[in-house]
This record gives C-alpha cells, structure tokens and sequence, in this order.
C-alpha cells in the first residue's frame, strides 16, 4: 500500500483526472499548492514595484493505491502532467502504514479498493 | 454660448457622453467575469485599450471620416485631427459640435471594445492594439457614415437610431471574422471553460444597462421626444428580455441562470438601440420579448459548434442588432417618432429600407474585417503560443496577475534588475 504523490501543472489538471479515469484510479484529493523547481522565475511589475515570483501555482494529486496500482497510477500522472517543459512536476511514492473508510471503518487494502456501491 | 445651442440639451449631452464612456470599463468587467482567472486582466485590458486606440484614431481621421459631408460611401477629410470641431452646434442639432464629436467618440470606442469578446484568452496584446486601430477606421467610421453621417443607407431611408448598424451588427459580425481567422482556444471543446467570476458578469452587465441611458437616451442629441421615448424604451425592452430568458432558461434546464440573466440584459440593451426612438413603449417590450429568442438559440448552437466566438458577440449584439434594425420596419410609428411608419402602420417601404441594411452592414462588416486580420496576420503572428495559452494572457502579456497573493514573491530593487529571469536551480 502506498501514497503517491503527484504534483503538476494547474493547466495539465484536467488531463490528468482523465488519465487517472482511464487507469480506473478512482479514489483520489487534489488540492491548489504553490511550489518552486527549476523552472524561470517570472518578474512581474506592480506600479513600479517589480518583484520575482519564486513560486508557482501547482496542483497536488494524492492517490492512496493497493501494490498492484501503484505502477498504474504513476503512469497516468505522468501521461496527463507532461508537457516537456520545465515545470511539469514531480511524483513522490511514499509507503502508507495505514488506511481506514470511514463508513465501514474498512482498513488498509480494504480501504483504497474502490467499491461499486 | 454661440447662437443655436440649447443649455439643456448641451448639458444633457454632456452627461449623456459621460454614460456611454462608462460602458466599456463595464463591458471589460463584463467580459473578465466570462474568462478563466488566469485571462483576467487581458481581458479587462483589451477594453481599455479601444478607449486608448480608438479615442486617438476618432480624433485623428474616424470623425472626419464618418461625420464630414454626406458622401455615399465615406465622408470627407474636412474635420481631420479636429479640425473645425469647435463651440459652434453641430449641423441639424443645438450642441457644440465639440460634444458632439465626445458623445460619438465613445461610440466608436465601445463598438472597438467588443469585438475582443470573440479572440479573449488568445489574441496577443500588441496585435490587437494594431487591429483596433485600424478597425476603428475602416470598419467603424465607414458604417458610422453608411447610418449617421449622410452615407447612403440614412439617405435612402433606413432608421438607426443609436447604433444597430455601426455598433451592434458591425461588432457582432466582425466578432464572428475575427473568430474565424484567429482560431479556436487550443482547449475549446476539449476542456470545459467555464466564467471565472459570474458578479463580475452580473455587475458588468448591470453597469451597461446604466450607461445605457446614455447611449440610447442621448441619440437624440437633444432632451426632445425621441430622447425621451428612447429613454424610457432601454428601460422596457431589456426588461421584458430578462423575463422571457427566464423563461427559456426554465425550459431548456429548469433553472433560471445569473449568467444567463447577465446576457438577457445585453441582448434587450441591443434590441432597442437601433429601435429606441422610433417605435412606442408597448412595441419596445414585444421587441424584447421576441428579440430574446433568437439570441437564445444562437447561444446555444454555438456552442455546439467548432467556432470559438467566445464570448458570444454575434449572439448578443449582432444577432439582437440584425432583430431591432427589422423590427422598425415593422412597428415604427410616426405618432410616436414624428419620421415614419413601418409595415404594421401601412408603410412596406421602411421595411425595405431596414432589410438592406440588415444586409449590408453584417456583409462589410464581416468581409472588411476578415480581409484586415488575414493582412494583419501576414505581418505579425496575432495568436500567443500554446504554451503562453497554457500559462495564461496576464503573465505572458502583462507581467500581472489578477489574484496575486504575494508569497514567494521576492522585491527587486532598481540595481536588482540585471539579475532578472534567471533559472534559480539549473534544470540540468
């Protein structure tokens, strides 16, 4: 069981919901992030303030999948964030101790299997 | 005050001027409320810059070109760079003619304004300066001529009383060229896109109406009947719009929509602009009524389309213009204008009259300014990179955000500048 995480441009969002989709990954959160790798520092200019903007908006995909879906997930994540561009993000596998549905109180494998009803 | 100028009207008119300018800082919060966050500020921009183009060019030669004589097909250079526009009323009215020139300025800067509803999110900034300063002569100041200056459409009869020609239809279907040659969004109709902010939008709209008043209640130069009639018809008519939207909202979703009512207003403004102060106040609300469904249905149709006319000016203003310039041909009435009758009051010939321009002034406006972005596009690329498109109009064209909040962002001070724009970590 593990968490990925995968955090891309706000723009390629919606290609990677789709890919996720196709990769039957159903079960996921995305939140707004702001963050800085290696891309160009924009400078932008306010009434004669002129500042660098070291970060930029990203959005942050958490995917907690049983073993076998982890390769899968992966995949999807990179096929919807990639541009070519610096800037296209990052993904991090993390091992998860522990997992529990809230509804059913289900844990661990049980817990990020999706479910029909 | 020199002979022949009435203190009422003149300081109506100036008021009036001052309405009508209103409308595009309200149509460009109109339209940044129908764009995506990151296309905010363009958006906003593109309607400040006809005020910055368009004022310069009307200055320039546009005045002259629409006002001086009665030509046929464009008026004369007499009045270039202002010249002879004084204190002196203006030919057939009691106002300065310097009013006059102010009031009808602001015209031609709105008219230019609208047309960015078609290419928003795309079309790169400079390339739009160059093309409404161009379109603004070529296009407005032409069609100005065709239905106010003396050209040959005023002549030979037409009635347009604020704009239906050289504002509503000339922007709408020029929206619809400028879509055309400028090209879809790389996402439309792969992505929803939806409106950012829709108060901007109801606000926007709600700004127009107010300016409105002006527009409408101010084309007849005076504080005379027609002004009056038109007055209280841009009151009527959008409202009667606004209901019947509701209506086909409730049918088509069972919901009445706030975006939907934003439109409604637009589209009822526009019906009774070239109507406004030629037919009675009862016909002004059947106008609205059923100048709404046609507008309607063009929305939704285009969506469905591949043409990115993005935010809907063919709909609302060439569609909703092409109505009102008809309707007077049926339901003008000279009880109530003092002009001419239309069909419904026995007079065929001001129908015929409408119908042509119904014509003509959608066909110019289409071609001339489809012809005009091909060359433009020839000279320069008017469209920004996908991946400028990606990263959205504000940054890449105005070194702004709209909703900056601030961190990471890292002052620079003056002798800081040299460091600008280099990579903080080498990608490698």
């Amino acid at each position: 069981m593990k968490l990925v995480i995968g955090i891309v441009r706000p723009e390629q969002a919606n290609r990677v919901l789709e890919a996720l989709y196709r990769a039957e990954v159903r079960g996921f959160s995305m939140s707004r992030v702001q963050g800085h790798g290696g891309e160009m520092d924009r400078v932008e200019t306010y009434r004669g303030t002129t500042v660098q903007m070291g970060l930029s908006e990203k959005m942050r995909f958490e995917v907690a999948v049983s073993d076998d879906f982890v390769e899968k997930t992966v995949q999807a994540l990179c096929e919807g964030g990639r541009t070519g561009e610096v800037g296209d993000g990052k993904i991090f596998v993390v091992p998860l101790d522990h997992a529990v549905r809230i509804r059913t109180g289900d844990s661990d494998e049980g817990a990020v299997t999706p479910v029909s009803k | 005050m020199s002979g022949g100028i009435d203190t009422g009207d003149t300081a109506w008119m100036l008021v009036a001027t001052a309405l009508v300018l209103l409308m595009t800082p309200a149509l460009g919060l109109f339209y940044a409320g129908l764009v995506r966050s990151k296309n905010v500020l363009n958006t906003f921009m593109m309607s400040i810059a006809a005020i910055a183009v368009a004022t310069i060019t009307w200055a320039a030669v546009g005045y002259s070109l629409a006002f001086d004589g009665d030509g046929a097909l464009i008026g004369g250079l007499g009045n270039a760079f202002m010249s002879g526009v004084d204190f002196a009323p203006r030919e057939g009215t009691t106002i300065p003619e310097l009013v006059f020139f102010a009031f009808q300025a602001t015209f031609c800067i709105i008219t230019t304004a609208l047309i960015s509803g078609a290419v928003v999110e795309r079309m790169r900034f400079g390339p739009f300066l160059v093309f409404s300063a161009l379109w603004s002569v070529l296009v407005y100041a032409v069609l100005a001529h065709w239905a106010f200056g003396g050209g040959w459409l005023i002549s030979g009869g037409t009635l347009d009383f604020a704009g239906g020609v050289p504002v509503e239809m000339a922007s709408g279907f020029s929206a619809l060229a400028a879509a055309l040659v400028v090209g879809s969004r790389k996402d439309y109709g792969r992505q929803a896109l939806l409106p950012h902010n829709a108060v901007f939008v109801l606000l926007g709209a709600g700004l127009l109406w107010f300016g409105w008043f002006g527009f409408n209640g101010g084309s007849g130069f005076s504080t005379g009947d027609p002004s009056v009639l038109a007055f209280t018809n841009t009151l009527l008519c959008p409202a009667a719009t606004l209901v019947v939207w509701f209506a086909l909202d409730l049918m088509r979703g069972r919901k009445v929509t706030a975006i939907g009512a934003a439109t409604a207003i637009v589209v009822g403004c526009v019906l009774i602009t070239p109507a406004g102060g030629y037919i009675s106040p009862g016909w002004a609300m059947l106008l609205g009524a059923l100048g709404a469904i046609p507008s309607y249905g063009i929305i939704v149709w285009r969506t469905r389309t591949r043409v990115d006319e993005t935010l809907d000016v063919l709909a609302a203003h060439g569609t909703a213009g092409f109505f009102g310039i008809l309707f007077i041909g049926f339901f003008a009435q000279e009880a109530w204008n003092g002009v001419s009758d239309g069909l419904f009051y026995g007079n065929a010939a001001q129908l015929g009259d409408q119908a042509l321009a119904a014509l003509a002034a959608p066909a110019y406006a289409f071609v001339a300014t489809f012809v005009l972005l091909k060359v433009l596009g020839a000279v320069m690329p008017l469209r920004a990179t996908d991946r400028e498109e990606a990263m959205g109009m504000d940054v890449v064209q105005h070194g702004e955000e709209a909703y900056v909040t601030g961190e990471g962002a890292i002052l620079l001070l003056p002798d800081d500048h040299e460091k600008v724009a280099v990579p903080v970590a080498d990608p490698g």
